[in-house]
């Protein structure tokens, strides 16, 4: 795709993302810090592709261990992030 | 599946991405916002999985299983007092991932001419392991492997500069003439660079310095977005990057401090 049209959503995205984040109780500071880690392992996608392309064994290996790592934070980090929201409603 | 396909959906889950982000920031809709941020990346992650490009799956799914069963895990056994440093280790697991993902495209031939994918190859291995080395200090020191108090490092300002300085002149190099092995010189340079930035923070710091881990380690998911040109990696991962800089100077903020003051605090004392 046009390198141009890709900068463009990346700093458009950087403005919405500050914009997202105004007033935010101290009590949500760690749930939504673990929540944004969790979205951050979307890398997952990139590490699919890698660990699934015909480029070569070693890619596919270097994908494979892409892949543990991103599953692993986005697995860890919904479920923690829920466990955390959970014990958040019970006050 | 077609690319028009691919490219719509992955529009579906960045809007989802955005508003699971907006109802995380409210007590009453956080719950929602969490389910959906993650249904947002199921979408994501089917799609991909039915990409054109995929040739093989036994990787994808092995790797998968085994990333799932650990992070379900850990989880599912660390204790509630334990959160902060569990969002640490899970932060530096993802930069590591955004690290391997630009370590693979630098053995993908089809990358050799391409200097933008160069370039995005290099600054995502920079910002990874410097997420995925600094992660795993604030893991080391809240979890007390590491001492909590503020760890020195003789001429750390000079010793940062140098790292910083030497970090970009790789990536640098790297554009120029890929395959010379500076990209392996780059890794090591950056994992030293992300131990020299957290070390010197005390512990009770720790978690501003997590939240901008954080916000690094979604730089590092746009920055890889970049290599392949893959639009739902760039917005995530950049709003994850920009939100979670605010996040951190609101945590700072709440703590009656400044980000210079936590990340150089160190340094002013000792002169």
């Amino acid at each position: 795709m046009d390198l141009l049209l890709l900068i463009t959503i990346f700093v458009v995205a950087l403005f919405l993302g500050v914009e997202l984040i105004t007033k935010v109780p101290p009590t949500l500071h760690t749930p939504l810090m673990s929540a944004s880690n969790a979205i951050s392992g979307i890398t997952l996608v990139g590490a699919i592709l890698a660990a699934g392309s015909g480029a070569g064994v070693l890619v596919n290996i270097l994908g494979f261990l892409a892949v543990i790592l991103a599953t692993i934070n986005v697995v860890g980090g919904y479920l923690v992030t829920n466990r955390m929201l959970a014990m958040f409603k019970r006050k | 599946m077609s690319p028009t396909f691919v490219s719509i959906a992955y529009l579906v889950a960045a809007v989802l991405f955005i508003l699971g982000i907006k109802n995380l920031t409210k007590p009453r809709t956080a719950v929602k916002g969490n389910q959906l941020s993650s249904i947002a990346m199921l979408i994501a992650v089917v799609v991909t999985l039915l990409d054109q490009q995929i040739l093989g799956y036994s990787w994808i799914i092995v790797g998968m299983l085994i990333g799932g069963f650990i992070g379900a895990y850990l989880a599912r056994t660390v204790q509630m007092t334990s959160m902060p440093e569990m969002v640490a280790a899970l932060n530096g697991f993802g930069g590591g991932a955004s690290l391997f993902v630009a370590l693979a495209n630098v053995f993908d031939p089809s990358m050799a001419d391409n200097s933008v994918a160069q370039l995005s190859i290099g600054i995502t291995v920079l910002i990874g392991s410097v997420t995925l080395s600094g992660s795993f200090v604030a893991f080391g020191k809240l979890k007390e492997l590491l001492s909590g108090n503020p760890i020195k490092v003789p001429g750390n300002t000079i010793l940062n500069g140098a790292l910083v300085v030497a970090g970009l002149l790789l990536i640098l190099a790297n554009t120029m003439s890929p395959g010379g092995g500076w990209i392996f010189l780059l890794v090591v340079v950056a994992i030293a660079l992300g131990l020299v930035l957290v070390l010197p923070i005390g512990g009770a710091d720790m978690p501003v310095v997590i939240a901008l881990l954080n916000s690094y380690s979604g730089i590092a998911a746009a920055t890889a977005g970049f290599i392949s040109g893959n639009t739902v990696l760039i917005i995530s991962g950049s709003l994850v990057g920009a939100s979670g800089l605010i996040l951190t100077q609101i945590m700072c903020k709440a703590m009656n401090r400044s980000l210079p003051n936590v990340l150089f605090g160190v340094m002013a004392e000792g002169g």
